[in-house]
């Protein structure tokens, strides 16, 4: 298999994880958003310099893999092309925000490399989040309590056609490179004098298949509702999860639990 | 059931696909319509599905195919497209065979029912549950043929239903195509799929009908077939 083919059986795997079974897998699709929702605003929410503070809110994610049978591999697996990125985002501060912040022996550790650290952590954690909703629930249960939070329909169907034809381009995508290796044998990856028709091409065939896609939606009867899974009512386990794991994000996030036992061990 | 009363159509301003065609399908017939790669085959389907709009007439049912009837008509036609990824879209097998029985009103048991049904009837129900990526070429085919039984339609449009299969899942394919009780429409240079299939061939050549009747007749007019970039079916060419 190619490159491009893992990367697309990859996004097809995650309908699969989607679909086993496990407490967390049984918990509404509802309680599992909102519980997602809540923790990223509060892992978002945490101040720059709060590196300490923050590690706690690993405990949530470590639970869920452990609770789901989702192994951690394959989370940062399916997450390395966009890992990267996230963790691109705090490159700079090391450079803008010299100040010292603390001493480790006798190394200085400026602000900037704290809020470095805060700000790849806090991606990170975002990003195992949401994999993790995502790997535990079928996207049409998450589209259909999407729509129960009256997220607009239009947004909801984009979304979930979205997922479908990333799914399309992905697979014109890997034609696409077998065929140019194939004849340009020996050469890493598209040269750049070809990514100009390269990309041109690959638009024009995900839009084909695309459209055919949608033709056949459309011959099947659908105009612009779509008939989600029915929901199951939300359960006392989802109340359940969702306060308490609601309770615990506040208590992390405002309790300084890193502090608390530093301050009992350390003297 | 199904009519074309001299229609043309051109993708392009200039280079016409089809020029002054018209056939008429009555219910219940199979017809198979042939033709070299590029004849307008699949764009005869599309013309029928109001997926594009020609000149001429064209009547499904007694119903004009016009924006105002489409939605009937595309719940009188069930489509197999050519390529069996794009039809499937949704998760699973079931779920894609729900698509269309819930479009049209059914509620899930109901819809659960049908395809319950139709799985029984082609003998695959172990797919009900398999992923659509997970499914090999060959039952992604029976199960796209599946998907469009579900809709219950009056005639089943096939564009060339027998591409790209094993000698296996081409009979598989051409037995169930056999015993299904709607009008066929079916799009194919498998010459021998047809005359396993279809009464009746329409030959399509340089956009026009180039020969319509029996299949027996057609299939075996090895001048005719040749003159329009075919060949006689591999079960009627003489073998020394
Ligand atoms: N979307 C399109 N745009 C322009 N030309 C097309 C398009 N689709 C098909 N054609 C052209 O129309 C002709 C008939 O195509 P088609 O109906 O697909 O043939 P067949 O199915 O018999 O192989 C071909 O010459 C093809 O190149
Ligand atoms: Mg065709």
């Amino acid at each position: 298999m190619n490159k491009m083919e893992t990367a697309l059986h990859e996004l097809s795997e995650m309908d699969e994880l989607a679909s086993r079974s496990s407490p967390v897998h049984k918990l509404g699709p509802t309680a599992k958003l909102i519980s997602t929702i809540i923790y990223i605003a509060a892992v978002m929410s945490f101040g720059k310099y709060r590196l300490s503070a923050l590690i706690p809110m690993l405990l949530w994610p470590v639970l869920l893999f452990q609770l789901s049978g989702i192994p951690v591999r394959t989370c940062f697996y399916k997450l390395r092309i966009v890992l990267p990125l996230v963790l691109a985002m705090g490159l700079f501060n090391p450079f803008f925000d010299r100040e010292p912040m603390l001493y480790l022996g006798s190394a200085a550790v400026s602000g900037g490399v704290i809020s470095m650290l805060t700000l790849m952590l806090k991606g990170v954690l975002c990003l195992m989040a949401s994999f993790l909703l995502m790997a535990t629930t079928p996207i049409d249960c998450l589209c259909a309590s999407l729509r129960r939070l009256h997220i607009p329909k239009m947004l909801v169907t984009l979304l979930l056609l979205t997922y479908r034809y990333v799914g399309v381009m992905t697979e014109e995508l890997a034609v696409m490179t077998e065929a140019y290796s194939l004849r340009a044998p020996g050469q890493k990856g598209i040269h750049i004098s070809a990514w100009g028709s390269f990309l041109g091409q690959l638009l024009l065939r995900s839009m084909d298949r695309a459209q055919e896609l949608y033709s056949s939606m459309l011959l099947r009867g659908y105009h612009e509702h779509f008939h989600y899974a029915p929901m199951k009512p939300f359960s006392a386990a989802d109340g359940i999860y969702l306060f308490g794991s609601t309770a615990l994000f506040l208590f992390i996030r405002f309790v300084d639990i890193t502090r608390i036992l530093g301050s009992r061990f350390v003297r | 059931m199904i009519e074309f009363k001299n229609v043309s159509f051109a993708y392009e301003k200039g280079r016409s696909v089809l020029s002054g065609v018209s056939f008429k399908i009555e219910k219940g017939e199979a017809v198979g319509l042939i033709g070299a790669n590029g004849a307008g085959k699949s764009t005869v389907m599309k013309l029928l599905l109001g997926l594009i709009r020609g000149e001429g007439e064209i009547y499904v049912d007694g119903l004009e195919v016009k924006k105002d009837n489409l939605p009937e008509i595309r719940r009188k036609l069930g489509f197999v497209l050519q390529n069996s990824d794009n039809q499937m879209f949704m998760p699973t097998v079931c779920e894609d065979m729900m698509f269309a029985p819930l479009n049209y009103g059914l509620t899930r048991p109901e819809a659960e029912k049908r395809v319950d049904a139709v799985l029984e009837r082609l003998g695959m129900t172990e797919l009900k549950y398999r992923h659509n990526h997970r499914i090999s070429g060959g039952e992604k085919r029976m199960a796209a043929i599946a998907t469009v039984l579900a809709m219950e339609p009056e005639a089943v449009l096939m564009d060339e239903p027998t591409s790209a299969l094993d000698p296996c899942n081409r009979r598989a394919v051409i037995n169930t195509v056999k015993e299904l009780g709607q009008t066929k429409l079916i799009t194919s240079h498998d010459l021998d799929m047809i005359m396993d299939t279809c009464g009746r061939v329409i030959l399509l050549s340089g956009g026009r009908i180039a020969a319509d009747g029996p299949s027996d007749q057609i299939l075996t007019d090895r001048e005719l077939l040749e003159a329009n970039r075919m060949e006689l079916p591999l079960s009627l060419t003489p073998r020394p």
